[in-house]
């Protein structure tokens, strides 16, 4: 109730950036209330170590593209729109440019900073590069038409929600490892019928907050 | 008509400059200058454009470091000490490496890059090995999807080897930007026929060596390859052995057998060759011959499913089926696999129930 009416009353900057990020992270989770990012969900959760790898990745993608697709959204391709430039599907085709290229640069620019970082989270980046929760954090934050301040911390929420998501399903399925689960639904099966529990448990705050 | 033209000049101008950027990046961040390898103490040192792996470097300076799967991370034979310059360990070498190995800088040189100076420490067997260029002598067909490759040598015109041992192929870059890969095949040649190295291939769908070698390789045309590598070989004891093999597995069973012909060692073996049906089957009448005229040698073809016209009356099953069906105790027995990744597992299994243990079972597994 308190964040509701934080928003509504149109609190300061800083209220409202919390907001954001937390609505962005919780109850509206981009993997288990969208269900976007699946596969690296499914596929490297086996482990805590490489999913938070992964998650940590996420998150710094995420929250670098927004970021920059916000700026190219507003201070660009907005401003053609009056000369009607298609930026609705515009859009689709330079978000991707964008990203595809973060994340090769950071890939380059971690390996030459730091081996250790490189080898925790660097790796897993080209495979996120086609990840559609980060083409999808880029899209919601047009359509929730978010400038890029607010967008870079909804960034940053949608990041970090996926990495909780897939950090809590880590610990789920590593204590799976010592349950018996019938064959059928042994590996992915298992894992989705969990994702589907856990999203409720994510929804069920949907009504909280309006943004 | 506006519209579309500053769409499509901002798709333009958006695309090149990202690309212009990254190509700047890649001109700055991932230039490492020259490197310099020391190895086993400045017995050699090599200076090299870092950026690359340890392995491609090695390779590229003439030192060839043993690899079966190409550089991949998978076979786990390109391990090497690095003493010192390796950076930390990478995910992809841990699975790879036992903790002694770990403890003792042991590393997987196709999963190091090489970005300042290092310091490594190889067996200096290692240096023996060449890079040898030759012509292909002959490209005969053992089966539909089997064939031999017989190559001449040139340069350096002969190659010593043991038995058992093997070689890579180097393949060029054909259809496609794809750089030369190595693939690992062993010789089924004796030693005695040192100028040349006879191996035998199996058609694998989509490979890039086997479609190399299957739609492009005439007879006449250059061919480069390293070796020999391999500690796959008779052991010194005078044990009775079980040989498994499957499908292009019998190259260095063919290698061994001639090579014990030749110099008369007599050491009582039998011979396990699995294959699906009966035209998978090669070297049939040639290794029954010699079953016939040594008594040390005995020799067992099984087919797993032969084809009804096949009208086959020899062994049916599995081969290690048919192994555990003909041999009662393996206390005192050798064995010697080759074969799929697969295979050699399932033999293993059947072996160990025969009480054959580990350290008498040799085999090469190429990934």
């Amino acid at each position: 109730m308190i964040l509701a009416e934080a928003v509504q009353s149109d609190g300061g900057f800083a209220m409202q950036m919390l907001v954001i990020l937390v609505t962005a992270g919780l109850t509206e989770n981009i993997l288990l209330t969208r269900f976007l990012g699946m596969c690296p969900f499914l596929s490297v959760s086996r482990e805590l170590r490489s999913a938070a790898g992964m998650g940590l990745a996420v998150v710094f993608v995420t929250t670098g593209t927004c970021f920059l697709n916000s700026v190219l959204y507003w201070y660009v391709l907005k401003p053609l729109a009056a000369y009607h430039v298609p930026i609705e599907s515009l859009k689709l085709i330079l978000f991707i440019v964008v990203i595809a290229a973060f994340v090769q640069l950071m890939e380059m620019l971690i390996e030459r900073i730091s081996i250790g970082l490189y080898f925790a989270l660097g790796i897993f980046l080209p495979l996120i590069t086609v990840n559609c929760a980060i083409l999808g954090a880029s899209l919601f934050m047009v359509n929730k038409q978010y400038g890029p301040a607010a967008s870079l911390f909804y960034g940053l929420g949608a990041g970090g929600g996926w990495m909780l998501a897939i950090v809590l399903m880590a610990g789920i399925r590593h204590r799976l490892a010592k349950a018996k689960i019938p064959a059928g639904l042994e590996g992915p099966g298992i894992t989705l019928v969990i994702a589907g529990i856990m999203a409720m448990a994510f929804i069920i705050f949907q009504g909280m907050v309006k943004v | 008509m506006i519209a579309i033209l500053i769409a499509t000049a901002l798709v333009f101008a958006i695309s090149g400059t990202f690309a212009a950027l990254l190509l700047v990046a890649e001109r700055y961040l991932v230039n490492y200058g020259r490197c310099e390898i020391d190895i086993n103490a400045s017995q050699r040192t090599l200076s090299v454009k870092g950026g690359e792996s340890l392995l491609s470097s090695l390779m590229a300076e003439g030192v060839f470091v043993p690899s079966a799967c190409g550089g991949r991370g998978t076979c786990a034979y390109c391990k090497v000490k690095v003493a010192a310059g390796a950076g930390p360990l990478a995910p992809t070498e841990a699975p790879l490496l036992s903790e002694d190995e770990i403890r003792d800088n042991v590393r997987i040189s196709c999963q190091v890059k090489v970005r300042n100076d290092v310091r490594i420490e190889i067996p200096p067997e290692l240096f023996a090995i060449k890079r040898f260029v030759g012509t292909v002598e002959a490209l005969r067909d053992l089966t539909h999807d089997i064939k031999e490759l017989r190559i001449a040598l040139v340069d350096p015109p002969e190659i010593d080897f043991v038995p058992g041992q093997y070689i890579q192929l180097e393949v060029p870059s054909y259809g496609g930007g794809r750089g030369e890969v190595y693939r690992a095949y062993s010789m089924s040649n004796p030693p005695s026929e040192a100028r040349h190295v006879e191996t035998i291939i199996r058609l694998v769908p989509e490979g890039i060596c086997t479609t190399w070698v299957f739609q492009h390789l005439r007879v006449g045309d250059a061919v480069a390859l390293t070796g020999p590598y391999g500690e796959f070989r008779l052991s010194d004891s005078p044990r009775e052995m079980v040989w498994i093999a499957g499908g292009s597995g019998m190259a260095p069973f063919w290698s061994i057998l001639r090579h014990m012909i030749e110099n008369d060692i007599r050491r009582k073996c039998t011979y396990f060759f699995g294959a699906v049906a009966k035209r998978d089957l090669f070297l049939i009448d040639e290794l029954g011959r010699l079953a016939e005229e040594l008594d040390w040698f005995t020799f067992v073809p099984a087919l797993s499913s032969p084809a009804a016209e096949d009208n086959w009356d020899g062994e049916q099953g599995l081969i290690t089926e048919v192994v555990a069906r003909h041999l009662s105790d393996g206390a005192e027995m050798e064995g010697y696999l080759c074969g799929s990744p697969g295979m050699i597992d399932a033999a293993i299994d059947v072996l160990h129930k025969k009480s054959i243990t580990d350290n008498r079972i040799f085999y090469d597994k190429f990934a």
